[in-house]
């Protein structure tokens, strides 16, 4: 365990330290949640029987930068680690695989964390989108359970990416169409029926409902905070990303 | 006594239907540092990947330390240190800190301060790794292999693709485990590098060992014959003897004698060089 926390403290100086990482996972939703706010902000969302448009996008934001934080991340700084032969190197000490592999998922759990921490402050002071503390348990409960969960996923990936290269592209071209498929970018009542039914194959959407629920108080406030069936769904992805993970996750670069 | 820290006996890595290593033995001795000289494509680092524990072997026998890496516990890993042909560093860590990462995978690691003075980052401590130069990044591949205190270190072609600027600080890094009383297993294509470094030397082609022995020896260069040249009344002359002293104390007792310069007059012995090319061109051992 003291192997974990010594793994994860230089895992987070070298994300802090990393331009491409704290742009693409930490201003990014930030940025992202500003122009949503500012170009839609004064409309009303036809869920939940209307709420306003931030209300909407603060928790669809913290959906996307947890998963940015988790699948995103992780995939992309593995592959790059891979290529470089960094994990090979590692893998020639006495450290035991699944110390680094802890360490860099808890790397990623701590900046989700911090992402809800940072994009619940500015809903509030910016959009009055009041932190729903009552509902914090069930919030982290969703967060850790979707966080773990794209982060099996994010590993699992690593090991259709054949180059550094490769990586950006094949995971934004996997997130980035979802995001809009799954109502994080595009609000649910403006997406046509078939659209919800084909993202929820995925486990964007299922993890997007989850977090919804979570923080959005239903109606007055009341109603179940988590949202289990959606939540069990998420958890099944992650088991089943953990699982190809465990098959077919390579220390070595390609080509070795 | 000889002690050996790797043993191998018959090693032979077939991927595919293409034999890479065809019945390789070797013997390294506790303290020495060995060079595996070969061309590329030969079988070097097929063969220094299955003594890491990288690669699983086709056949025949590897004890590394006394055990098969294949079978690598964490106790056999605190003991040897791997420098990979090519690996980079974690750009946004800086030296100290790299160093610092890798020392906490041991349980009983080097100062980090002692071994950034051994591989002479000295005044680069604090520097981040993708800022330092190709020699510096390789020096201090060689700290985070050494900051372990292993007993062996593996070094797959420390210096391919330097400058010879970089070339020397790396071999000056490399000299310097020699001192610490360490076990060295070197791959290289560089006939000056083996030469340099090596007490022993074993040279590889096409996937078998064609000679070893001391740089000074080997492919029984000691035993060759000298070429004697030189120009003198009837032309170019070049003789071939086993007894370069008497030859040669003939031929000037004669050119003073009979009063002609030896022009040109060379006395050359077989090089390293000459040995290696010879016995790699023949792509196999002979037969």
């Amino acid at each position: 365990m003291t192997l974990v926390w010594h793994q994860f403290r230089y895992d987070q100086k070298a994300f802090w330290r990393n331009p491409a990482s704290v742009f693409f996972t930490v201003m990014f939703p930030v940025v992202l949640l500003l122009i949503f706010a500012t170009v839609f902000g004064d409309q009303t969302v036809d869920v939940r029987g209307g709420i306003e448009t931030t209300t909407y996008y603060v928790p669809a934001i913290i959906t996307l930068s947890i998963i940015s934080a988790t699948m995103q991340s992780l995939a992309m700084s593995l592959v790059i680690a891979r290529e470089d032969g960094r994990l090979k190197r590692g893998r020639g000490t006495p450290m035991p695989p699944w110390v680094f592999i802890s360490g860099r998922i808890g790397n990623s759990i701590v900046v989700a964390l911090l992402m809800l921490a940072l994009l619940a402050l500015i809903g509030d002071v910016l959009y009055g989108v009041a932190i729903p503390w009552d509902r914090l348990p069930a919030i982290l409960l969703t967060l850790v359970v979707g966080a773990a969960a794209f982060c099996c996923l994010g590993i699992a990936l690593t090991a259709a990416i054949p180059s550094q290269d490769a990586a950006a592209p094949i995971v934004n071209a996997l997130l980035l169409p979802l995001y809009f498929l799954s109502g994080v970018f595009i609000p649910d009542d403006q997406l046509p029926s078939g659209v919800i039914h084909f993202a929820d194959l995925f486990p964007i959407r299922h993890f997007f409902e989850a977090f919804f629920e979570a923080y959005v108080p239903a109606g007055g406030g009341g109603g179940a905070a988590v949202s289990w069936d959606n939540l069990a769904i998420v958890a099944l992805w992650g088991v089943a990303g953990l699982l190809l993970a465990v098959r077919f996750f390579r220390w070595t670069p390609r080509g070795d | 006594m000889f002690e050996p820290a790797i043993s191998i006996r018959g090693l032979c890595k077939s991927y595919g239907g293409n034999e890479a290593v065809r019945g390789v033995d070797l013997e390294v001795g506790v303290g020495e540092v060995f060079a595996f000289l070969g061309p590329n494509g030969a079988g070097k680092t097929t063969t220094v990947e299955i003594l890491e524990g990288y690669r699983r072997r086709s056949g025949g026998e590897v004890a590394v330390l006394g055990e098969d890496p294949e079978k690598a516990r964490r106790e056999w890993r605190e003991r040897i240190g791997i420098v990979l042909q090519s690996c980079r560093l974690d750009p946004y860590l800086t030296v100290r800190e790299s160093l610092e990462l890798y020392a906490g995978y041991y349980s009983h690691p080097r100062p980090v301060a002692e071994v950034v003075e051994l591989v002479g980052l000295g005044g680069k401590a604090d520097e981040r790794t993708g800022k330092l130069s190709g020699g510096q990044q390789r020096r201090l591949d060689v700290g985070m292999a050494l900051i372990g205190d292993p007993e062996l270190l593996f070094l797959d072609e420390p210096t391919t693709g330097f400058d010879p600027q970089a070339r020397r600080q790396a071999w000056e890094a490399i000299a310097g485990l020699r001192e610490l009383g360490k076990t060295v297993f070197l791959t290289t294509h560089y006939m000056d590098e083996a030469q340099r470094l090596a007490d022993r030397v074993a040279i590889i082609a096409a996937g078998q060992v064609v000679a070893q022995g001391t740089p000074a020896d080997l492919g029984d260069r000691d035993s060759q014959p000298t070429t004697i040249s030189y120009r003198g009344p009837d032309g170019d002359v070049s003789l071939s003897t086993a007894t370069p002293v008497q030859t040669l104390n003939e031929l000037t007792g004669r050119a003073l004698a009979e009063g002609f310069e030896l022009e040109n007059l060379e006395v050359k012995r077989p090089t390293l060089e000459d040995v290696y090319l010879e016995l790699t061109e023949q792509g196999g051992p002979p037969a």
